[in-house]
């Protein structure tokens, strides 16, 4: 994940709040990913307009940490979302 | 034990089918049109299975497009707040009907397809002119933009045509195919002659499929169910009975699985009679063979059993008559070389006609 991509979730993909497990998931075809509080305030931020750069921007000053240590953390998770088509990207 | 809620529903809400594939996993014997759940029914039970928390609802059949009120149903379900997953073969979809279905709210459409060209599909499926339709359906598809997964169920007579299965995902722009080769429950029992991979073939697909994951990452998603009696472990049946699946038959049974009924000792409630979290909590089917308390050896001092939880209890009952048995799949099992064996003879039967299934009577009085 480069600072221009610009990340989105596709159609069919959408953020549901597990009122019965008290948890934030991510509903996508025939699947159901369970977000920690990290995975669900990248996704809060990802809007499809958004690059990756603001994206690590704004949660190193929401979450008072090093963007370079968010960016890693982010991509990875970022990453697997889009191997398993759960995430678009565009350059 | 305490079970966890479920998180997924198939809702099978219809046996009927203008299909009559030859591995269909309804039951050989099927719910009829006068004994369907009404709309009504339906929308409460998706009420209840969301308060119960489920998150995927799978709309299923027989062809869920039998159902007129299907986009009614999608609506319900997306009201109630489930994720909707409408599993088709595309035969009863027009582009009026797929338009109405986008409108109510349908997440995702999984096509299946019973072949790459129309000789194959049209006779496994046992409907001329089925594989153009299916073609059709896939391009209206494409254009109204539901994510797609193709479905690919393969076995002897069509593995072959697995790499063009994978290529049509690809330029139908499915997000995922599942390639899944023929499990051997409902009317597929009586077709293993027909459909039973040779080993080669079983390896073959699993090299193809390795492959494929490699050159179609983050193209597509290639899921993959493998033959199963020639593996040496069996499958995580339902991820573990009463674990984290559920399936409500047409006339409102509610099944831990789709082939629980072959386990005939077992005493199946009804969403016309309880509550679904009573029925999956409390329930004396879904609670046989929870968790591990039930296994004899060898799964009882096993290692692997909360990786597998025995394997499928249905396939213990269809080959050995005894679901609390280990899956004669397994390694472990002292059947496991006997199926072996079994699996080859199947296998070898080049002449073996098709068994199709038959259609669900239409009313009680109606003799066939």
């Amino acid at each position: 994940m480069e600072n221009g991509d610009v990340p989105a979730l596709p159609r069919g993909v959408r953020l549901h709040f597990d009122a019965v497990r008290d948890t934030w998931v991510l509903l996508a075809p025939e699947r159901a990913v369970t977000l920690d509080g990290i995975g669900h305030a990248i996704l809060n931020v990802v809007d499809g307009t958004r690059s990756f750069g603001d994206i690590t921007q704004l949660l190193a000053e929401k979450f008072n940490a090093p963007v370079d240590q968010i960016a890693q953390d982010s991509a990875g998770f970022l990453d697997a979302l889009r191997n398993r088509r759960f995430l678009d990207v565009k350059a | 034990m305490t079970a966890p809620p479920p998180i997924a529903m198939l809702a099978e809400l219809t046996h009927r089918c203008p299909l009559s594939c030859p591995y269909c996993s309804n039951p050989v014997e099927m719910a009829r049109l006068d004994q369907e759940l009404d709309t009504e029914t339906w929308a409460r039970v998706f009420r209840e299975a969301a308060e119960l928390g489920v998150l995927q609802l799978h709309l299923s059949g027989g062809e869920p497009a039998s159902r007129r009120d299907l986009e009614t149903l999608v609506k319900a379900a997306r009201d109630a707040g489930l994720y909707t997953n409408l599993i088709t073969s595309g035969i009863g979809l027009t582009e009026k009907r797929l338009a109405a279905l986008d409108a109510a709210g349908l997440d995702h459409v999984q096509l299946s397809l019973q072949g790459t060209n129309p000789e194959m599909a049209d006779e496994i499926g046992g409907y001329k002119g089925g594989f153009q339709r299916k073609m059709q359906v896939a391009e209206w598809i494409g254009k109204i933009g539901f994510p797609l997964t193709l479905n690919a169920v393969l076995h002897r007579r069509n593995l072959h045509q697995l790499p063009r299965a994978l290529e049509m995902a690809v330029e139908m722009g499915a997000r995922r195919i599942e390639v899944a080769t023929v499990q051997f429950h409902g009317w597929a029992l009586k077709n293993r002659d027909a459909f039973m991979p040779t080993r080669e073939q079983a390896a073959e697909a699993t090299r193809i499929v390795v492959e494929a994951r490699k050159a179609l990452k983050g193209t597509l998603v290639v899921d993959y169910v493998p033959a199963d009696y020639h593996d040496d472990y069996p499958k995580k049946c339902m991820g573990g009975w009463g674990t984290s699946g559920l399936n409500v038959a047409p006339d409102g049974l509610v099944l831990p699985c789709h082939a629980a009924q072959t386990i005939t000792h077992l005493e199946f409630e009804r969403v016309q009679d309880k509550p679904l979290a009573e029925i999956w909590y409390e329930g004396a089917a879904f609670n046989a063979y929870r968790g591990t308390e039930w296994m004899a050896d060898p799964c009882k001092t096993c290692e692997r059993k909360t990786l597998d939880f025995g394997g499928c209890r249905c396939q213990a009952m269809a080959i050995l008559g005894d679901a609390s048995a280990t899956d004669p799949v397994c390694v472990k099992s002292p059947h496991h070389g006997a199926l072996q064996a079994q699996a080859n003879t199947h296998a070898a039967q080049t002449d073996a006609p098709l068994v199709y299934r038959s259609q669900p009577k239409k009313l009680a009085e109606t003799v066939d």
